[in-house]
């Protein structure tokens, strides 16, 4: 193990999980939208898969990336409609909604992006270095030297949370999620407001599988998200619905996702023994089960938790 | 002016339409969805109820195989969802089921042992096995209230791992990338088994797995409605307070409801090595526990319908095959889902022509 250089590999570890927890961290933010307005919406994976393809698809017919990217936009901001539609004004069993916008999704990339299957280069997002700050050690290569969605989202995350906590809108939307009966006697349009960040939470965890087939991991291979809308639904409770925690969450499990491969290259280990990549690979799956528990314990300690009305309807007719 | 407003009332005749109205305009959707990926939607149709359905013995028997995973992790779901406990994981658990299976008819038990009790121990440590797996989600649920849809769709994929760490490493054939064939006393009898004596059951691949999941769904009809465990299971899912105040204990309720619905699951996955491939490989199943969810849901988590339901979405599958891509199944799914719960809500609300009421007596005439 003598040749191995350990701090170069956990640099472009750290880089690495940074490119890589991206995706999750939009479609994880997209999630804490939604779920703050009090609505529940489990069909990220559907949601980032559909996403994936119409970006790579329209990218691939226009030539233009950006217009993958909006494309991606559109296609989330659409399919979670249906889910907001009937989660809060036909009251409809939000796991079940949005269990069904999950099959769709999936289903849906698998139907309409066959024909897109194999072809390999298309129009990608550019990727490139900050200057000044993509030259300072260490900070540089692993948080500055990225593609462009990376930076996008590191505008993205403050922007978002200081909606949330600081704007009257995030009032509002807070509100919603915490106490709709109340929000509403202020005035408060609760059912608008909920469908308004379910879709917009939608339309972010499309984008988040358009960063990986357009950025990330460039190309349209049908599952290609392999389960990371199903854990940035656990990153979510991680985070404590809490934009800025998100961050940190996302990056950790960009940098387990990554692992398996990377070591792979230290001799010694992967390549005497083969199997391990097995194993490795099961990582991000139970280390999202031990995030879970850590998180429930630790919100029962520090009394932060889901917002108290999330996955209730709301109606008047019904208080 | 025209407003909608809640029924107070549902109509039983209004219950049933709705899942039918909702397939109906799945159908419809479906094909809009299908033309638009430049399929042509009544072939496709056409061909699934062909496929499924309308040819002949060997289309029925097919669907009876597809159908009999479908049933057994039907079942699975129906019961935990009785309980209001989310295991969407029986396809983890059906896998490992499977593992078990395979572990025991050819590694751990003697090549040479008798066909009884090699069926009952590869169904037993597929049960076991499934069961363990589901019982984890239980556990986290009952000790720390973990989100079960989550830690057991996590599981999942650790299974679908698990079970390629097997086949492609200690137990490989020879290399390839499956176990050796099961020997023939590790076979469930098929009804072409007979073919000698019946030459029409001949080519009929139709398992007893079938018989295991027919006897299951009574099996869950009993525990749900004749004993006071389901009783506990029925209160626990309707609401966990007056569970807790009837003296359910719930906690062991959570644990072994989701045991039990794992067992299915894994059971599931013994029929399937045994019944069907006859040794494990990947991607043996088409994702039957995840179907599966719809199953339980379309039967309204009612065991005699799921039996119905199972066959039919068998028949789906069966059809499936021969439409691609292979996403249309569970594109299909989605779309049935969401009919079936826009139709569901549109029976709640009636259409009536009324003045618009008094706003000052809104609060008080609804609350009542």
């Amino acid at each position: 193990m003598s040749g191995t250089d350990w701090g170069a590999f956990a640099q472009s570890l750290c880089a690495a999980g940074v490119a890589r927890g991206t995706p999750l961290l939009y479609a994880t933010v997209g999630e804490i939208l939604a779920e703050r307005s009090g609505v529940l919406n489990l069909g990220l994976e559907g949601l980032m898969l559909a996403g994936a393809m119409a970006g790579f698809g329209v990218a691939h017919l226009t030539g233009n990336a950006w217009l993958g990217l909006a494309a991606a936009l559109g296609t989330g901001a659409l399919l979670s409609l249906l889910h907001a539609l009937s989660a809060v004004y036909l009251r409809a069993d939000q796991v079940v909604s949005s269990l069904a916008l999950a099959f769709l999704g999936m289903g849906l990339a698998s139907v309409l992006g066959a024909p897109l299957v194999g072809l390999g280069e298309v129009a990608r997002l550019p990727a490139f270095p900050i200057p000044l700050l993509g030259r300072i050690p260490v900070l540089g290569p692993v948080f500055f030297d990225h593609n462009v969605v990376v930076y996008l989202s590191y505008l993205l995350i403050p922007a978002v949370w200081f909606y949330i906590h600081r704007t009257r809108p995030g009032l509002h939307l807070r509100a919603s999620g915490e106490n709709p009966a109340a929000a509403d006697a202020l005035g408060v349009r609760v059912q608008l407001i909920r469908v308004g960040h379910v879709v917009a939470g939608g339309a972010l965890a499309s984008v988040a599988g358009a960063t990986l087939s357009l950025a990330i991991t460039p190309g349209w291979i049908d599952g290609m998200t392999a389960g990371q809308g199903w854990i940035a639904l656990a990153l979510v409770i991680f985070a404590g619905w809490s934009p800025l925690r998100a961050m940190a969450g996302a990056y950790l499990f960009g940098a387990i996702r990554r692992l398996p491969l990377d070591l792979q290259g230290v001799p010694g280990i992967v390549q005497d023994n083969p199997n391990l990549g097995y194993f490795l690979d099961m990582l991000p799956y139970l280390v999202t089960v031990a995030v879970l528990v850590f998180a429930g314990r630790e919100s029962v300690r520090r009394r932060v938790g889901a917002p108290a009305a999330l996955g209730k309807p709301f109606g008047r007719e019904e208080r | 002016m025209i407003r909608v407003e809640r029924r107070t009332h549902v109509p039983r005749w209004l219950v049933w339409t709705s899942p039918v109205a909702g397939i109906l305009l799945a159908l419809l959707v479906g094909s809009a969805l299908l033309a638009l990926a430049g399929i042509d939607p009544l072939a496709a149709y056409a061909a699934i109820v062909r496929a499924g359905f309308l040819g002949g013995a060997y289309a029925l028997s097919d669907t009876a195989v597809k159908a009999t995973p479908l049933l057994l992790c039907g079942l699975a779901c129906a019961l935990a969802f009785r309980a209001n406990l989310w295991n969407v994981g029986a396809e983890g658990q059906l896998l490992l089921g499977a593992w078990a299976a395979t572990g025991v008819a050819s590694f751990w038990l003697p090549g040479d042992t008798p066909r009884l009790p090699m069926l009952l121990a590869m169904g037993g440590a597929a049960a076991l096995a499934g069961a363990a797996w589901s019982a984890v989600p239980g556990v986290l649920r009952a000790r720390w209230r973990v989100n079960e849809i989550i830690s057991s769709l996590m599981l999942v994929y650790v299974a679908a791992r698990w079970n390629n760490y097997w086949i492609y490493g200690p137990w490989s054939d020879r290399g390839f990338q499956l176990t050796p064939r099961f020997p023939k006393t590790a076979w469930l009898p098929r009804l072409s088994d007979w073919a000698s004596e019946v030459p029409a059951f001949a080519g009929l691949t139709v398992h007893a797995g079938l018989l295991v999941g027919l006897a299951a769904a009574v099996a869950v009809w009993v525990l749900l409605s004749r004993t006071g465990w389901g009783f506990g299971v029925r209160l626990l899912g309707a609401n966990e307070r007056a569970a807790r105040y009837a003296g359910v204990p719930i906690r062991w309720r959570i644990v072994s409801v989701m045991a039990l619905s794992g067992g299915l699951a894994g059971l599931a996955g013994a029929c399937e090595v045994s019944g069907v491939v006859h040794r494990l490989q990947e991607n043996f199943s088409p994702g039957y526990g995840f179907t599966a969810i719809l199953v339980a849901w379309l039967a309204r988590l009612n065991p005699w319908a799921v039996i119905g339901v199972a066959l039919l979405l068998g028949g789906l599958l069966v059809g499936g095959r021969e439409v691609q891509p292979a996403g249309i199944p569970l594109m299909l799914q989605g779309v049935v889902l969401f009919s079936l719960i826009f139709c569901e809500a549109a029976i709640r609300y009636r259409i009536v022509r009324s003045t618009p009421p008094d706003p000052g007596l809104v609060g008080g005439g609804d609350a009542r």
